[in-house]
């Protein structure tokens, strides 16, 4: 068959396994000299797309991001798990940080104009945000159908049937295409970049333009007061028998 | 003085900026004190050398109760016998250790982990010895182990292999550097030649710090998961890297089909471990196996224990690495600082 074309999306953002600091500032976190990675949910996309088209329902997967200049790495690390070819929204550095949801949706709307994908996967939501809202935003904006926190993917006869993971369990459902999935952590086991792929993936085209070749304005609509460490945990207090703990309730005014 | 255990020194010193120069599978639970006296090995020895290379000061408790205060906080101090070097490695024969001052190196800020699957020993020497060639200053450790120490990860503990297909043979490397572009480049020009020069059939390179987690746990979690497959002989030895499998294959010789012998380790340091696993002990398996391990390594001017030491199980068979004279040496030290034989007799030193 593999007559589709899929979009991907992923993103560069600081290692999940790193111990992240507040700025002196309060206004964001330490990224300087900081491991980044590519976002883990991004990581579960492109597995996804590279599946597809390992079973053949994919013609060619093509992978974006919108970063600085380092976001090719991580447009190279999808290269190398599969993706055919890769797209660099390029913003200038330090400015990636106020690079919102609503930016990046206008700016996949505009990618999916020009490329024409039957399928764009995102991953759920960035781990340095946590919106979990670009997805949804350029679903409304394309006007397409949406499968959201998506841990089972299944294809027949030009419909996608979805799996959702929501608070209440598991929800099943079904989208014509052309649609947007946003995939979750359990949708699959993403792949190691093999050293042979990595070597190929050099040779792979990566198309650069910036938000304003695609008539995008990035600014944002957001703006961050401060940034704080969460309060640390105090230690609590035990009592010996019911009446004190009606006492100690009654006294802190939580009764 | 404080026994700070592994994981808790690392947490502490982290924070401004230094990592401790020793790593081991036992991090969580070891303690330093433990660590000094018995001269802990581990993973970074081929970065930051022996852990007696860190020790910069030492306080010991002496066995007729006086103490040795060679506490120092100086990089160089040529003043005399270095005493406290005694004491490292001495498996408590000598003292107790009570106080360490320890060299710390920075934290790295660039970490890489890659694995290799190659086709026989041969190319994973290839393959090690190119990394020192081409990034030796960033390598930080250089692991290699058979396809039935892999099977073994995979199967008893569910950690998958990260190759779709089985390889006889898998080399680690890690690279810790303070640039993550310049220790990219360098690890990209190391690949490329790799399998230019047919080193290895496949590789992976970790992309995040959890993949990097993932690689490294399939190479510390070998002793844990051959346990669960029967009874372990364990051997713990340095030869000249040429030698180091062919050790394994002559095991396998002697001791015949029913058993399974693995070498895994520190390919690094030439440092083999060799465990030969069966369903239950037997005393006719070991006699195949001992001493005939000891004679090859005595034979092949190794070290029938690279790094786990002597303790009890290996004190008698001393002699297969130091010759008379040295040991009689180590006696009269044992006498002069514990004449009454009260720390951990049976230990170290040979006596039967």
């Amino acid at each position: 068959m593999a007559s589709l074309r899929v979009l991907v999306g992923c993103k560069r953002v600081i290692d999940y396994a790193v111990k992240i600091r507040v700025r002196p500032d309060a206004l964001g976190v330490v990224t300087d000299g900081v491991k980044h990675s590519m976002n883990p949910f991004d990581e579960n996309a492109i597995e996804e797309a590279v599946r597809m088209k390992q079973k053949k329902l994919v013609k060619e997967i093509v992978v974006a991001s919108c970063g600085p200049t380092q976001s090719q790495e991580t447009i190279r690390t999808a290269l190398a798990m599969g993706a055919d070819r890769g797209i660099h929204v390029e913003v200038p550095k330090g400015t990636e940080e106020s690079l919102q949801p609503l930016a990046v949706a206008k700016i996949f709307a505009k990618l999916v104009e020009k490329e024409k994908p039957d399928v764009v996967i995102l991953g759920k939501q960035a781990i340095d945000d946590d919106s979990n809202q670009t997805t949804q935003l350029l679903a409304g904006i394309l006007n397409w159908p949406q499968g959201t926190m998506a841990s089972v993917v299944e294809h027949s006869d030009g419909k996608l049937k979805i799996t959702r993971e929501v608070d209440g369990g598991l929800e099943d459902i079904s989208v014509n295409l052309p649609a947007v999935i946003s995939a979750d952590l359990r949708l699959n086991e993403p792949r190691y970049a093999t050293l042979p792929n990595i070597m190929k993936a050099k040779k792979k085209k990566i198309e650069k333009m910036s938000p304003e070749d695609l008539g995008v304005d990035v600014s944002p609509r957001i703006k961050v007061l401060k940034v704080v460490d969460p309060p640390v945990r105090e230690a609590g207090d035990k009592v010996p028998d019911v009446a004190t703990l009606m006492s100690k309730l009654k006294e802190k005014g939580h009764i | 003085g404080i026994n700070a255990e592994y994981g808790v020194l690392a947490d502490t010193v982290a924070p401004h900026g230094y990592t401790v120069p020793l790593d081991l599978g036992s991090r969580g639970s070891c303690q330093i004190g433990g660590n000094l006296a018995t001269h802990a090995g581990g993973l970074r020895v081929l970065r930051y050398g022996q852990l007696r290379a860190s020790v910069l000061g030492m306080r010991v408790v002496l066995p007729d109760g006086g103490v040795l205060d060679s506490m120092s906080h100086m990089r160089k101090d040529n003043t005399g016998y270095d005493l406290k070097q005694l004491f490292i490695g001495s498996e408590g024969t000598l003292g107790v250790i009570t106080d360490v001052s320890l060299l710390l190196p920075q934290q790295p800020s660039s970490v890489n982990v890659a694995m290799f699957g190659c086709s026989s020993f041969e190319k994973v020497i290839q393959t090690y010895r190119l990394a020192r060639q081409t990034m030796g200053e960033v390598v930080s450790a250089c692991e290699f182990l058979d396809e039935t120490c892999m099977r073994a990860v995979n199967d008893n503990l569910s950690l998958p292999s990260p190759f779709p297909d089985r390889h006889p043979f898998y080399f680690l490397v890690e690279t810790s550097g303070s640039n993550q572009d310049h220790d990219m480049e360098k690890l990209e020009g190391y690949v490329a030649r790799v399998f230019e020069e047919g080193g290895a059939d496949d590789g992976v390179l970790a992309t995040s710090k959890d993949q990097a987690a993932k690689l490294m746990a399939l190479r510390e979690n070998i002793a844990p998961a051959l346990k669960q497959l029967g009874y372990n002989y364990k051997y713990d030895v340095s030869l000249p890297i040429k030698h180091m499998y062919s050790l394994v294959e002559k095991v396998v010789e002697r001791a015949g089909e029913s058993v399974v012998a693995v070498g895994y380790g520190h390919l690094g340091d030439n440092n083999l471990h060799l465990n030969v696993v069966t369903p239950s002990y037997s005393t006719e398996l070991l006699a195949l196996i001992e001493p005939y391990v000891y004679e090859e390594v005595a034979r092949l001017r190794g070290s029938i224990s690279a790094e786990h030491g002597l303790g009890l199980k290996k004190a008698n068979y001393l002699r297969y690495s130091k010759d008379e004279g040295v040991i009689s040496h180590m006696r009269m030290i044992k006498r002069l600082f514990d004449p009454n034989g009260i720390l951990n007799p049976y230990k170290l030193l040979p006596w039967k």
